[in-house]
Parts: structure tokens; sequence; C-alpha cells
């Protein structure tokens, strides 16, 4: 049936698919914000929860208003450079604020869908990073920057068929760089920007003494933390699915696949922590186990697509076995205060799993594109991405005052604790 | 040091950029490529030791 337009939105059996998908996939921010306050202390739990949903409500927003117009491409359309002869299409031609959104080809809406639901999972991987010191504000406005600068751009280049995905015709780079659940543009741009966070706002008060070791500072609840790991294989095996169909043309008969391979990827990561964390500390350790889960599904979300099942375990162990060592190194030695493992789970994993398709996928010249890609967010996203949160730190300041380090988030900025009847911590129990 | 780390980073990305660009054969293009991810990587050690000696001050 027509619309008043005489545009035919379902006439793709596979729309109510993957729309169905995309609503499974909003499970995966739920998980992580789940995963956050977990991770977190008692005393910040609700600024958390609260945060989260700030984040994500800013994020969405901003890019309904600005970031679609930049990500937008319908039809490949998009402002256009030509550099040595060949076209570099940089930015999106879309209308602002969604305008005429309803009478857009179906594949446009959805996919409008999925990157809205994409930054919603990225912005919430610095916020979890800058737990028990980022004020609320400060997370709402760099979730509306991502929204409006770094991630319409990359995901423009990546799934709006431009420079990036176009390496392959231009270029002869297999068929142009592969991010097919994510991995880059959620991941690894949510891992740097959590990056950039830890940078400007600092460790925790306490976290790293003048002398000896870092503190410890456990996450205050393993039951949220394991349980978010649950919900997010569910939004994980859906995004991947989603993205399949979407930016890879993938035959529905194909997502079986795709679905088990991100639960191999998980399942090999997790046994993997499991095992060094054991013969490490003597016991497993549940929260270094639920950054390992994380991990085989971050890689998942680049490689699910195109590797076979034995494929998917092999990336899946080697990020449960580099995720608990990559989380001490950055703590102990780089003096990264990392609370939910943002770069070392999401930002690192997503780098391996792109590596990963390169070497998976069948085309010739496929690894050198996910290169560029990689390079693409190292080199050009991080800085920029960094550059902007400083400007932003200057008329948000992002560090909540010594005072509300000391009282906790919840009690500072939001007036009541997430657990009111309980006693919470203050810094002295942890030295 | 820190922000000379992140000014070394985008060198990284030119150099790669400059590789598909101007180097039509696969190896020396591979091999540019392999610089620029060096460099970047070099400015990202840079930019962490930076934040290091910060953090422990």
């Amino acid at each position: 049936m027509m619309n008043a337009n005489g545009v035919l939105p379902f006439y793709d059996p596979r729309f109510g698919l993957t729309l169905g998908l995309l609503l499974l996939a909003s499970l995966a921010p739920a998980g992580v914000a789940l995963l956050n306050t977990g991770l977190g202390r008692s005393r910040s739990a609700a600024q958390s929860l609260l945060g989260c949903l700030t984040m994500i409500a800013a994020a969405s927003l901003a890019f309904a208003l600005i970031g679609a117009t930049i990500a937008d491409g319908a039809a490949g359309a998009g402002h256009v450079l030509l550099i040595f002869g060949r076209p570099w299409n940089w930015a999106g031609t879309g209308p602002l604020v969604l305008s005429g959104f309803a009478n857009t080809p179906a594949r446009a809406q959805l996919g409008a869908l999925f990157e809205f639901l994409a930054l919603a999972l990225a912005v919430l991987i610095p916020w979890g990073s800058g737990a028990d010191r980022l004020r609320l504000t400060a997370g709402a406005a760099l979730a509306a920057v991502l929204a409006v600068v770094a991630f319409p751009f990359f995901a423009h280049w990546v799934w709006g068929g431009a420079w990036l995905a176009q390496l392959g015709a231009n270029f002869g780079l297999g068929a142009g760089f592969f991010d097919i659940g994510g991995a880059g543009a959620i991941h690894v741009l949510g891992g740097f920007s959590a990056l950039a966070v830890i940078w400007i706002t600092g460790a925790r008060r306490g976290k790293f003494p003048k002398e000896g070791l870092a503190t410890a500072m456990p996450g205050h609840s393993a039951v949220y933390i394991l349980f978010g790991c649950l919900l997010a294989l569910v939004g994980w095996m859906a995004f991947n699915m989603a993205g399949a169909v979407l930016w890879l043309d993938a035959a529905p008969a194909a997502l079986p696949l795709t679905a088990i391979n991100t639960l191999l990827a998980a399942s090999a990561a997790v046994l993997a922590t499991f095992i060094i964390t054991r013969v490490r500390f003597g016991k497993p350790d549940a929260s270094l186990c639920a950054n390992g889960w994380i991990a085989g599904l971050v890689t998942s979300s680049a490689c699910a697509s195109l590797t076979p099942p034995l494929g998917a375990i092999f990336v899946g162990l080697v990020a449960g076995i580099g995720a608990p060592l990559l989380v001490e190194f950055l703590e102990l030695a780089a003096s990264i205060d990392d609370p939910s493992g943002g770069v070392s789970v999401h930002a690192a994993s997503g780098l391996w799993g792109l590596i990963a398709a390169g070497l998976f996928a069948p085309q010739p010249g496929q690894f050198l594109a996910q290169l560029i890609g990689i390079a693409t967010l190292l080199g050009l996203i991080l800085p920029i991405v960094y550059l902007l949160f400083a400007l932003l730190n200057r008329v948000v300041p992002f560090r909540v005052e010594p005072d509300g380090e000391r009282i906790g988030m919840d009690l500072h900025e939001l007036g009541g604790g997430a657990y009111p009847e309980f006693v919470v911590h203050r810094d002295d129990s942890y030295r | 040091m820190k922000y000379a780390g992140l000014l070394v980073m985008p060198a990284g990305f030119f150099l790669c950029i400059a590789a598909i660009l101007l180097f039509p054969a696969s190896a020396s293009r591979n091999a540019f490529v392999v610089c620029g991810l060096a460099v970047e990587a070099m400015g990202l050690v840079v930019a962490v030791r930076g934040h290091m000696s910060g953090e422990r001050r």
C-alpha cells in the first residue's frame, strides 16, 4: 500500500524483521547502563543510572536536530571533495530536524534508527569511565557533542556510503571499511571518548596515592554487573543481525549464524577471562569476567557476520585473554582510572574486532581497508574528541567538586541516595 | 606532553591517507599505512605518558 506521496515504505519483508531486531537492540544500552552502575560505587548509583538516561536523551535530541543531517547517507548523497581526482564523500546532506523523514525509503528509516541506538550505546561508554566524579550536566553536554560532531561524521563515512565505505570502489581495498555491528562507530569511538574523559577529569580521589600501588575500588553490585551482561547479549545479537541486514545486505537465512557467532565470541571470551583470573588471583573475578564477556561481544560487533564459528571462538578468546590483562596494565602502569573498562573493553576489543574482520573477510585488500578505518579512529577521531571535550570542560566543568566526591554523587547531585536504608562506604573505608 | 602526543596522531592519519592516494602498488602502500599507524601509536604513547606524569604528581 502506498502512502500519500506514493512511496512504498514497507515493500521489503525484511523491514519487519529488521525493525524487530532494532527494538531488541535497545537492550544493549540497558545492559551497559546496569554494568556502569554496578561497577561504580553505591553512593553514586542513582546518579549513574539517571546519567545514562540524560545522556541518551541529550544525544538523541542533538542527533535528531543536527547529527542526523551529517550522518545521512541516502542514495550515497553527500558533500564530496575531489582530491587527486578521487571523490571523498565526507558529510551527509540530509534535512535538518529529520524533516520529511516519514517519506524516506524504508531502508533509510531503519538505518537512522540503527544510528540512534548505536549513539545511545556509544555515549554510555564514557559515562561509565567517568563514574563517581563526572557531573550530570557535563555528561549530557559531552553526549550532545558526540551526537553532533564525532558520531555523525564517522557513521556517515562507514554506514552512509562515504569515503571509508568507498575504499573498495575508489582504491581497490576489498569491499571498503567493514563495521557491521558498530565495533568502530560505537565501541572504539565510545572507548576513545572514555579515554578523553579520563584524561580530563583525572582519577577518583585516592585512586593513585603518591606512594604504593593503585587503590582497589571495587564495583558495588556484582548482580547488576552480571545481569547487565545477560541483557547485553540479547542487545548485541540483535545489533549484529540488524547491522548484517542493513550494511551487508545479508539474507535472513544468514542471521542465525551471526547470532551464534556473537554468543560464541562472548562465551570464549568469558571463559578465557575466568581461567586467567582464576590462575592469577586464585578465584575467578566477577567484574573482570563481566569485562571479558563484554569484550567478546564487542569483537563480535565487527566480525560476527564474517567469520565461521571457529573464527568467532578464536576472536573471542583473544579478547577474553587481552581484556583483564589490559585492565590491569592501564590501571597499574598507565594510571588510567577507568571504573567500567571503557578503554580496555570497548576501545581495545573494538580495534581487535576490526582487525579480525580484515583477517577473516574473503576480499583481497580488506585488511588494509580495516587498517585505514582504525587509523581514522585513532589519528583523527580521538584527537578531535579530546580537543572538543577539553574546550567543553572550560564551559561545563567535567569533574565534581571535592566535597561532592567525598559525600557521593547521589547526595551531591540528586540530594538523595539510591539505597537510603543502607550504610554506604566513605573514602576512609578503602585505606 | 599530552598535547604533543595528540598533535602527532593526526600526522599518522594523513600518512595513511597519503599512502592510499600516492602509492598504487600494494607493497609500498601497505608499508606506508603501517608506518602511519606506528606514528599514531607513538603519539598515543606520548599522550598516555603525559597523563601518567600528571596523575602521579
